[in-house]
């Protein structure tokens, strides 16, 4: 499973980087992780939320670092979600700020964990990964995930489906 | 509190919702003290806007007094008395850099619905569908402010409601119309629609130096209104055909500059085009009905500007193609960015340059909001503009 988006965000790519490159962060903005914990010797332990209030783990590695350029790791061998993902940051033009482009690959394992896997990223991968680009240039240019009452989670891709009414959460 | 939630198609309820909360660090919690029905709130109304979930509260001209604050709020207190600009705006993306506040890049959490429908996701706005946000109105005791630093604009207490309300919304958005067209002197101004935006559409454009103004529209009453408000000349398009009766009041020229603030439920006297459109529209195959643009683009003269402030929601059909590019028109449009425009326009009001409260026709109590938009929608009792008071 592929997918790519990409976000113009209004902020120097050190800046960029520098938050991206704090994998502690990434929960911030990406919905279906839990946490992003150093695990020592260079490694990081992923959680992502998974249906019914369980949690799907697995240890990444940073395999490429290009400060203020690109970003890439993988998950070691072994795990039971295979994937893959990169960022690379490229000044916009117009200073404008930074243009952030993101790759991500998994491959899912078959049968339930496979199922598991497709149901915390969704129906659409892509969509995913275009409403997290979207939260990370609202965190960084505004503070904070923007809420409405309608998602009142913020941008989330099962509930544009699903919406509150426009009223007051009770 | 109590808030005016649309229930579906022509189907309103005022009824007890819980009262609005702080949800992100930059909101405010406004107590609503006036305000207003909006033409495009009749879309809404009418069921021609999708994304609408019953329940949705309704109203996007609203002001009132601050009675909650987020913790990143730094320039309001409580007790202020604001005025809301109804688009929402970070303030921080390059599109509120540049002053385009109504295509915030960060204000709609649904903007993966709008992008489908639009291209790309403009500004959430209060009480305008999910597509756009999913933002409770403010036809209401309350509303949620989002980034309450950045839109909304604190008044003295020397102004009444009725003079600032309109800052909100139709006041920007009239004004902004007239200055889309580059309004040189000496020129001849047209404006489809003598409704509230029209009319602070034709005021702006005389403030902006035009030299004559045309208002056309079908009802005698709003005809009278603009010419003993803003001095414009009458077209009604029931009693005469409109581009004989510009070609007559130009000398064949046609107007210099032409401003369409009726939008998509454009009602014309031609009988054959208007049932074409209202069938395409009903069969969604359409969905709006742009007469008066049409109107607005064959009559400007060559070379001129058409200004459209109207609202329109998706796609319209025969489009006149042809005279845009063989006539070397320029069409210009935006929704209104109004924090551009909060402070400029509330000097000219203070200066006595105008005073928008002159589109008031009626003032009713929020729980009588229902009837009101019978009213407005119908143009009944010479209804022109309806303030509520919650």
């Amino acid at each position: 499973m592929q997918a790519r988006s990409a976000v113009t965000i209004r902020h120097p790519v050190e800046v960029v980087y520098g938050f991206w490159r704090d994998l502690t962060n990434l929960p911030s903005f990406m919905n279906h992780l839990e946490s992003v914990e150093p695990s020592g010797d260079g490694r990081w332990h992923w959680t992502a939320n998974a249906p019914a209030g369980t949690t799907v783990d697995w240890e990444a590695e940073i395999v490429e670092d290009l400060p203020n350029r690109r970003i890439a790791w993988a998950s070691v061998e072994g795990s039971e979600v295979g994937n893959s993902g990169s960022v690379s940051f490229t000044p916009a033009p117009g200073d404008r700020g930074t243009e952030v482009r993101v790759e991500l690959t998994y491959d899912p394992p078959g049968g339930t964990l496979g199922k598991v896997v497709a149901k915390l990223l969704g129906e659409e991968p892509q969509q995913q990964v275009s409403d997290d680009l979207r939260r990370l240039k609202q965190v960084l240019e505004t503070g904070q995930v923007v809420l409405s009452e309608g998602s009142p989670e913020g941008t989330r891709f099962l509930r544009l489906l699903r919406q509150r009414p426009a009223q007051p959460v009770g | 509190m109590r808030a005016n939630c649309w229930m579906g198609k022509t189907d309103l309820k005022v009824q007890e919702v819980p009262d609005p909360k702080l949800l992100n660090d930059r909101d405010a919690i406004v107590r609503v003290t006036s305000t207003a029905i909006c033409g495009s709130d009749l879309h809404l109304y009418n069921g021609l806007i999708p994304t609408m979930r019953k329940g949705d509260i309704l109203g996007h001209e609203f002001m009132g007094e601050v009675v909650e604050v987020g913790p990143e709020v730094r320039n309001l207190e409580v007790g202020d008395r604001v005025v809301v600009p109804f688009t929402i705006s970070c303030g921080a993306c390059n599109s509120c850099r540049a002053g385009l506040y109504s295509v915030c890049e960060n204000s709609n959490p649904n903007a993966a619905i709008a992008e489908k429908l639009l291209g790309h996701s403009p500004a959430g706005l209060f009480g305008y569908s999910h597509m756009l946000g999913g933002y409770p109105g403010g036809q209401a005791e309350y509303a949620r402010v989002p980034f309450a630093d950045v839109g909304p604009l604190v008044v003295d207490d020397d102004l009444t409601d009725e003079q600032v309300l309109f800052l909100s919304d139709i006041f920007p958005t009239g004004y902004m119309g007239a200055e889309l067209c580059d309004i040189q002197p000496g020129d001849v101004v047209a404006v489809w629609g003598a409704g509230p935006v029209g009319m602070l559409a034709m005021a702006s454009a005389r403030l902006l130096g035009a030299e004559r103004v045309i208002a056309i529209d079908r009802f005698p009453y709003r005809l009278r209104r603009a010419a003993e408000h803003t001095g414009a000349e009458p077209v009604n398009y029931e009693e005469t055909d409109v581009a004989d009766a510009l070609q007559w009041l130009t000398a064949g020229r046609g107007p210099d500059r032409c401003i369409d603030a009726v939008g998509l439920e454009a009602h014309q006297s031609n009988r054959v085009l208007q049932a074409y459109d209202r069938t395409k529209q009903v069969a969604r195959l359409e969905t709006d009905r742009p007469h008066a643009l049409r109107e607005a683009i064959l009559s400007c003269r060559n070379g001129g500007t058409v200004s459209v402030i109207g609202a329109y929601g998706g796609f319209v059909d025969k489009f006149p193609m042809g005279a845009v590019v063989n006539r070397s028109l320029t069409i210009k449009s935006a929704q209104c960015h109004v924090q551009r425009y909060l402070r400029p326009l509330l000097d000219r009001i203070r200066n006595g340059e105008i005073d928008p409260s002159f589109v008031i026709s009626h003032t009713m109590p929020l729980d009588e909001a229902p009837q009101g938009y019978e009213l407005f929608r119908d143009k009944q009792d010479d209804c022109t503009k309806i303030v509520l008071k919650p």
